[in-house]
């Protein structure tokens, strides 16, 4: 199979030969690391014989009161040094707010949640003492329906709600389990149901489902003797963790300078990684015992049932539209079963909440997100971000309008497909977009409008088309920075703290570099961050690294050149403005023979004629903020704040192959086009595109995540749920790259990492009713739910 | 615990060490040895990140006990490093951007060696059943066969 690659043949975008580096498929700067497995992920590193093993004490209730603790017996376990419970670590922590426990209070409110540590010198003496901590419960009612969770009877899952802090743009309504409420307002959505022919109404379900990076998390703490804690954490966020850690630490006096937070290569992260989940016990058990390094891994299941998981929701979607194919008005409800704690879940519904009109002009608008305890496991950041999740119903609706409308279902989205300068759900305006032209190529590309037929016929072929938006979602004011020096070849070392989380990260942020200082990839080494010595950067999640993350790199390389440019000026007395970099050199538009090698000066100086050096080691600085973003709307409407730098667009198109008995399904060809703004590295988006779409695929059709009654994840393993073998790759991927510059990114690019599993449910759910006429509402669209539902039809 | 004495051939390097009956081979060369290509991805065989080549044949290592090894050659990505067939195959793993996060590669690295040792010629189906038991996350596996069948004879 081969992959094709396009590229927009539009005048706006600035060719591909104008550049040496940007746009130019270049081979990852990270490959040869990773392919000798000379890279090295946390839990490969050594820490000698001193190093401490730790293990977790886990509620089997999903609701429960805490009666008692008796260490006792634990402590009487050879190897067992310490046991550590909530009374040593009465803190709660959290990124957007603060509800999340170190170890539970007095209350458990999921299976599985941390009651106490164990320290030990072997990780086997370590297991046997958490085994051996007694734990005394009150079992209480649990709170697993995020639906009857908003019953006026319904038990709080936290009775302390209006005393938690959090960030300015959350709601979160006091003696209810209602721990946010993202209402968006545009519009006179009454009038505009007024103004339909045609109204739909229906409701859509999504479970919840795991990240399932193949690296578990794992954390080593050192609290030193002389107070310094560093941690080694499997990370996407060091820096935000470093954050939440002297959040959490306070009490011991412990302040940033004195945290070192060190992220190697992360074996995969998918936003589980992001902000703070099982670090907080490395590092609240390091504090706890001065001078040893202490080391926690997370086995399988815990990665399953005690990291972050996507949360489920129900979606209650109400649409008008005019027979022309006009939508009038949208209504969208989505109540999120967002877990016993919603320090970063919360913020997936904000995210939904502010966007789930999807890419369309939609002028009367009533959105409500509505972020609902239950006594699950903490929902979180996962790839997607929410989008995915609301994506499944609209889209869904949007087929299901069209056919109510008799309106070719492709027609109607490009009716009321997005354009530049639209007002978004929250008054601001929206940006370049190529969205348009991404549902044409799409369209193009499965042969949209032409029937096939299987072969074999007990098979049919359905197709669909869907459309898709999203914007990172992170507070307005986070920022990237960056730091580039030279080494005496005229070699560069970047020093980002953008997280390389298999993205390519690395690779991309030397290619810019590259662009500008004209220095080959080759001589560029970019390395995973150290909070003492890297930049800061925000977090590497929502897709905005190659955005900010760039252009902080971009202005550092520009504040080197400038610094190059200042001393040539300075030493030859050439005007600047004739000066420009060439093949690792300075060159001179007035005198062609003019040129002068990094490698003679930017370490050691340029002697001038009096023998002296002038000059010294050539380093860049660069930062950058969206200094337009502000999260600050209306709390009754939205409106009025600029919460979201730039929607990244595009459609995705699927061909798919179901046996009409069996359900079974094949994808004989999937299509994605993502106006990426401009791609640094094709390749490496073709990367994300191909890996994205399999895992959106997998969500749809096998992955689930089971509950029993008592809120017990029941397959926490990749025996009872199955992630994608090779055996499971679609026929086809085709990925179709469009360029519709960004204004503010580095070389016109906006992210596209997480866009590309957002489309796959609905492309699914439409392809199956566009084969058999039958309508799947509830994800996963396995082949049971297919053959059941034709079975009876 | 009584300790059973081993010897066994690492990456070509003679061992004699001591170890216990339940200890896991994956434990054993990460902890005791150093080795670190082989990852703890799920510990019960499922996800194929332990994968090592025992007497040439691949295996998950964290099925597999320490004293089994006794008597045996076994080859972590470390050692396969230096073969000539390897490194055709990491050659074009790198063309092709074949690993994202990496965390999966030292295990499809040792399956990929093992299927082209005994079937140079595979085809694109052997070699999607080949790695099938190698889980990665990242990258819709595509670029990594590709690699590999660009690697295997024509």
């Amino acid at each position: 199979m081969k992959l094709k690659i396009k590229y927009k043949e539009e005048k706006k975008t600035v060719q591909h030969s104008d550049f040496d580096a940007v746009g130019k498929n270049m081979n990852r700067v990270d490959g040869w690391e990773k392919i000798t497995a000379a890279a090295r992920y946390t839990d490969d590193l050594e820490f000698g014989p001193a190093l401490l093993y730790a293990a977790a004490v886990e509620s089997p209730y999903a609701f429960a009161k805490i009666k008692k603790i008796d260490i006792s017996a634990a402590l009487k376990i050879d190897g067992v040094l310490k046991v550590v419970t909530g009374k040593d670590f009465p803190h709660k922590f959290g990124l957007y707010m603060k509800d999340r426990y170190v170890f539970a209070d007095d209350t458990v409110r999921f299976v599985g949640e941390q009651v106490a540590a164990v320290v030990a010198k072997t990780p086997e003496a370590a297991l046997k003492g958490a085994a051996a901590v007694k734990v005394d419960y009150q079992e209480l009612e649990p709170v697993l329906d995020p639906v009857k969770a908003l019953d006026k009877k319904s038990p709080l899952v936290h009775e302390n709600l209006k005393d938690y802090p959090h960030v300015p743009w959350f709601f979160p309504q006091a003696g209810t389990n209602i721990a946010h409420w993202r209402k968006t307002r545009k519009g006179d959505w009454e009038k505009g149901f007024k103004q339909a022919d045609q109204i739909l109404e229906d409701t859509y379900f999504v479970p919840r489902y795991a990240h399932c990076a193949i690296e578990p998390h794992s954390v080593i703490g050192l609290y030193d003797e002389s107070g310094r804690l560093t941690m080694w954490t499997s990370s996407q966020s060091p820096f935000t963790q470093r954050n939440v850690f002297v959040g959490a630490l306070e009490p011991f006096g412990i302040k940033h300078k004195d945290i070192r937070v060190i992220s190697t290569y992360i074996g995969g992260g998918f936003g589980g990684k992001a902000g703070v989940s099982m670090e907080i016990l490395g590092a609240a058990l390091a504090v706890s015992f001065k001078g040893r390094p202490i080391k926690l891994l997370w086995n399988r299941a815990q990665e399953f049932y005690n990291t972050y998981q996507r949360q489920g929701v129900v979606t209650k979607i109400k649409m008008g539209a005019t027979k022309e194919g006009k939508i009038t008005a949208l209504e969208y409800t989505l109540y999120w079963d967002a877990g016993a704690y919603v320090e970063y879940g919360a913020n997936v519904v904000n995210a939904a909440g502010l966007s789930a009109s999807g890419p369309y002009r939609i002028d009367n608008l009533k959105i409500d997100s509505m972020c609902i305890y239950t006594n699950l496991p903490p929902g979180g950041p996962y790839r997607g971000f929410g989008y995915s999740e609301f994506l499944f119903g609209l889209e869904s609706h949007m087929d299901r309008m069209a056919e109510k409308l008799k309106i070719d279902p492709v027609k109607f989205r490009k009716i009321n497909a997005i354009s530049e300068g639209d007002t978004l759900p929250y008054g601001a305006h929206m940006n370049p977009t190529g969205i348009q032209e991404a549902i044409s190529k799409v369209e193009k590309e499965i042969k949209w409008g032409v029937k096939e037929k299987s072969k074999d016929k007990n098979k049919e072929i359905g197709k669909s088309l869907v459309c898709f938006w999203k914007s990172p979602a992170m507070p307005p004011n986070a920022s990237s920075s960056a730091f580039i020096k030279f080494n005496e070849d005229g070699s560069l070392n970047i020093l980002v703290s953008g997280m390389e989380i298999g993205q390519g990260l690395l690779t991309v942020m030397a290619q810019i570099a590259s662009e500008v200082l004209k220095v080959p990839v080759s001589k560029i080494r970019v390395e995973t961050p150290d909070t003492d010595r890297n930049p800061y950067e925000w977090q590497t999640v929502g897709s905005h690294v190659t955005w900010g993350c760039g252009n902080a790199v971009k202005r550092a390389a520009l504040d080197a050149r400038e610094k190059i440019f200042d001393l040539v000026q300075r030493v030859y007395c050439i005007d600047k403005s004739d000066l420009y970099l060439e093949s690792e050199s300075v060159r001179c538009k007035t005198k062609p023979n003019f040129r002068l090698k990094f490698s003679d000066f930017v370490i050691n100086g340029i002697q001038a004629e009096d023998h002296t050096f002038k000059g010294g080691p050539i380093m860049g600085v660069g930062m950058f903020m969206p200094e337009f973003a502000s999260a600050i709307g209306d709390p009754e409407t939205g409106q009025g704040g600029h919460p979201n730098v730039h929607y990244t667009t595009g459609a995705a198109g699927l061909v798919l192959e179901i046996d009409k008995e069996s359900g079974k399904m094949k994808i004989k060809k999937a299509v994605l086009a993502v106006d990426c703004g401009k791609a640094i590295n094709p390749d490496l988006v073709k990367g994300q595109i191909v890996g994205g779409m399999l895992q959106g695929f997998a969500t749809v059709l096998y992955e689930d995540m089971r509950f029993d009654e008592k809120g017990r994840l029941i397959n926490p393993n990749f025996s009872d749920y199955k992630i994608p073998t090779a055996k499971d790759m679609p026929e086809k991927v085709v990925p179709i790259i469009v360029e519709t510059p960004q204004p503010d990114g580095p070389y016109g690019a906006r992210g596209v990492g997480e866009h590309t599993m957002i489309p796959c449910a609905p492309l699914v759910a439409n392809a199956v009713y566009d084969a058999l006429k039958v309508r799947i509402k509830s994800m996963p669209v396995t082949k049971e739910k297919v053959a059941l539902a034709l079975f009876s039809k | 615990m009584k300790t059973h004495d081993i010897e066994f051939k690492l990456n070509g390097e003679k061992i004699k060490a001591s170890v216990k009956p339940n200890r896991s081979l994956l434990d054993f060369l990460r902890n005791e040895m150093g080795i670190k290509s082989p990852k703890v991805g799920c510990d019960r065989g499922d996800c194929g990140a332990c994968t090592v080549l025992m007497n040439g044949k691949t295996v998950r290592s964290c099925l597999v006990l320490a004293v089994e090894a006794d008597g045996c050659e076994i080859v972590t990505t470390e050692g396969a490093n230096k073969n000539k067939l390897t490194q055709k195959l990491q050659k074009k793993f790198h063309e092709k951007n074949a690993f994202q996060c990496g965390f999966c590669a030292p295990g499809v690295i040792l399956s990929a060696t093992e299927l082209l040792t005994e079937n140079p010629k595979a085809g694109r189906e052997e070699i999607k059943e080949a790695i099938s038991g190698n889980l990665c996350r990242c990258t819709g596996y595509e670029p990594i066969v590709d690699a590999i069948e660009k690697t295997a004879k024509k």
